[in-house]
């Protein structure tokens, strides 16, 4: 029995182990985007966690009249500058020069518990913003800068994603129908180019599709965006939905006809209902793979600044201000949040999706 | 006679008239050029930064891009099912399956065959050159660092992802809290792969040895007493690890789901007799699981080396695939957007898809067994 506790302890801490150093990544994002940008930089995420460390506790700025390069006495101690700038420590109490000779002062601090738990908006304000935005800083100053616009970005992302995923879904339930109950010349010849297709790199189409919708001067706008995505979700869309649909009993669909009802109306009336958690599986699917999708946006949006999606604006503020993390991990986070809402809502039907048995292409 | 009124279709003593059948055809006609003038209205939209607030814009393209299908489908159909019931089960078919094969083929099928086309072509597709482009592909000495980088994402990427896939499931199979768990592996799967960059890049953040570290990895390196390192840049060949650990992260859920429920598959019996005769769960795990989930294994180790072998949104977004971490797609990109050279672009395209044939060919061959098209 001993061995048996000993076993599950093993089991249940070494899981619980591999899924905290799965989510930390993400709780450091998280965490940092609500932290002032002052603070991000110069102090880990994880301080805002109680820990020990060295906290001011009282500052004596010297008289201007003190000679600097001589040794001073200052709260009790004697010392050069060149000694309170490396930090005295004395009683428990360090006692550290801060900035430079002439204006600086003495930071007199006590190692205790503490924690950065300065939070703020600031940073969503400022991604989401369009055109200038004045932010609030910790130590009351303010900074204006160009917003990086991602409220645009994500009504974009919204208008591609939604027709990028009913449009596929839409031919591929009537295909998948087509295949599973109708009977016509090169059923089977053309089912099979949808299995072919299944796991068809996509790079190998990209230029082609660009070249045409430059002639048609569609690129840059959604319609280009759709249409693609349409085009490669495809093979699994209709694949995925003719398993499911070519599985449901005959004997429903023999009665519909025998009551005079015509493969439209058994399509509308009884298929769809009936397939409504594959349907649901497969628009999970698609929904995160449009929104997620960074190649196809940048080849068919491009740099057009307004049609833009999240995508694009988050790999932009990643190329040209790599540094200010203040803004990458409060853009990341509005990238994210749609998708893990929609994920943790519907995981059940993401799963199920998943196990239809997929090869993305 | 009224030829407004549709007709019950399916009876069959409905007569042939030219007439109605011009008239059902309306809607189709009607429902096809509001579907164009919407086509060119939301691209004029567009394409002229309209002063329209973007809210509206996104409005109206939603309500065309997804009611255009139906309405298609639906005025297509009943043109259909006025015309004599004989070419109506001639036409429905292909009313049902024609617009997804018109879609699949000219956005797979044809685009396939151009590209395969300007793989013989300079630069511009205007002379044909041969093998040329082939010949570069595989003896440039930048492309064979980036064949050497696909291959370190195909092989230490799929191994990682699986093996920490399955080491998971197992755990999770005998944990007290498996469907949390789960969710906590599963949960990277919903994020972008932009997304997933940003969050190791904070992870992999580098500041001044003076200073103090942001980044997780360099403040625990300096705990230890060593020095920052710039994990995805100057740290080379090592960087490419650094990138793939990113896609291990969000993969392993993928190969957890699948794996689990080959896991849970296996007869407790079978486990049970082993266990009775001795044998010690590593023992067990080796000799019985692995032969019985084999299949799975397999069907999963394909799929992310297909998906390594395209990989381009981490390794564009990191290092912009400088700092030799450089990868075929990411190659795909530069060759034809950097140098607009359409001939090494399209021929890297067809190595990725020549990589792919034999996956496609497993597809075909257990497709052919199947009942259903039999």
């Amino acid at each position: 029995m001993k061995s048996k506790f000993i076993s599950s302890f093993i089991v249940n801490g070494s899981l619980a182990l591999i899924c905290l150093l799965w989510t930390i990544p993400t709780i450091g994002l998280l965490i940092s985007s609500f932290r002032d940008r002052l603070d991000i930089n110069v102090s880990g995420w994880w301080t805002v966690f109680p820990h020990k460390d060295w906290v001011s506790v009282q500052q004596i700025t010297p008289d201007a009249s003190i000679d600097r390069d001589v040794a001073m006495t200052l709260g009790g101690v004697t010392a050069t500058f060149e000694q309170f700038a490396q930090g005295i420590d004395k009683n428990g109490q360090r006692f550290i020069w801060v900035g430079n000779r002439r204006v600086g002062y003495l930071d007199i601090e006590r190692y205790q518990w503490t924690a950065n738990t300065t939070f703020t908006l600031e940073n969503y304000k400022q991604v989401l913003a369009t055109g200038d935005y004045t932010a609030k800083l910790k130590d009351g100053t303010t900074v204006t800068q160009i917003g990086d616009n991602m409220y645009r970005a994500f009504l974009n992302s919204i208008a591609v994603t939604v027709p990028s995923t009913v449009i596929p879904i839409a031919l591929a339930a009537f295909a998948a129908y087509g295949f599973a109950w109708m009977k016509f010349p090169g059923r089977k010849m053309l089912f099979a180019l949808v299995v072919g297709l299944l796991v068809i790199p996509l790079q190998i189409a990209l230029i082609p599709i660009l070249q045409d919708y430059v002639r048609i001067h569609v690129n840059g706008t959604f319609l280009a965006v759709w249409l693609a995505h349409t085009g490669f979700g495809l093979p699994l869309a209709t694949y995925l939905l003719f398993n499911y649909i070519s599985e449901l009993p005959r004997e429903i669909l023999e009665a519909a006809f025998a009551d005079g009802a015509s493969h439209f109306t058994i399509f509308t009336q009884l298929i769809i209902p009936l397939s409504v958690p594959a349907l649901a599986s497969f628009a999970i699917f698609q929904f995160l793979w449009v929104w997620n999708d960074y190649l196809i946006a940048l080849i068919f949006i491009g740099a057009s600044p307004t049609n833009q999606l999240v995508t694009q604006r988050l790999a932009e503020i990643v190329g040209s201000r790599g540094e200010d993390w203040h803004l990458l991990t409060a853009g990341a986070f509005i990238t994210m949040v749609l998708p893990l809402v929609v994920f943790f809502a519907l995981q059940r039907y993401f799963v199920r999706g998943l196990m239809a048995g997929s090869v993305k292409g | 006679m009224s030829i407004s009124k549709p007709q019950n279709t399916t009876n069959p003593t409905t007569g042939f008239s030219p007439i109605r059948i011009i008239v059902s055809l309306l809607p189709l006609m009607v429902s096809m050029a509001i579907l164009a003038w919407g086509f060119f209205f939301i691209r004029d939209l567009q394409l002229n930064k309209s002063t329209l607030p973007q809210l509206i814009i996104v409005i109206l393209a939603i309500i065309w891009g997804v009611g255009g299908v139906i309405l298609l489908f639906t005025t297509a159909n009943f043109f259909v099912e006025q015309l004599p019931l004989v070419w109506t089960t001639r036409l429905q078919p292909f009313i049902f399956i024609g617009p997804a094969l018109l879609m699949l083929t000219w956005a797979l099928v044809i685009p396939t065959i151009r590209t395969i086309f300007a793989s013989f072509f300079d630069e511009a597709t205007v002379k044909f050159v041969g093998f040329k482009n082939f010949t570069f592909v595989f003896t440039d000495p930048a492309m064979l660092t980036v064949f050497r980088n696909n291959l370190l994402w195909v092989v230490v990427g799929t191994t990682f992802t699986v093996s920490a896939g399955l080491l998971i499931a197992v755990l999770a199979d005998r944990s007290n809290f498996e469907s949390a768990a789960k969710t906590f592996i599963f949960m990277p799967m919903a994020i972008s792969f932009v997304g997933a960059g940003v969050i190791w890049n904070f992870v992999y953040a580098a500041k001044p040895v003076t200073e103090p570290q942001i980044g997780l990895l360099n403040s625990i390196v300096v705990s230890f007493g060593g020095q920052p390192q710039a994990w995805t840049a100057f740290f080379q060949p090592w960087n490419n690890f650094f990138l793939i650990v990113i896609v291990i992260w969000l993969q392993t859920g993928y190969a957890m789901v699948l794996l689990s429920a080959a896991v849970k598959g296996i007869p407790s019996e079978m486990l049970e007799a082993a266990r009775v005769d001795g044998a010690t769960e590593i023992q067990l795990f080796f000799k019985i699981m692995i032969p019985q989930i084999l299949g799975s294994i397999i069907a999963v180790s394909t799929t992310i080396v297909i998906f390594s072998l395209k990989i381009f949104d981490v390794v564009w977004v990191m290092t912009g695939g400088q700092y030799g971490t450089s990868v075929i797609a990411t190659e795909f990109y530069r060759q034809y957007f950097t140098y607009n050279n359409n001939g090494y672009g399209s021929a890297i395209a067809v190595v990725l898809f020549i990589a792919v044939i034999p996956v496609m060919i497993y597809n075909l061959r257990q497709f052919a067994q199947r009942e259903a098209f039999k």
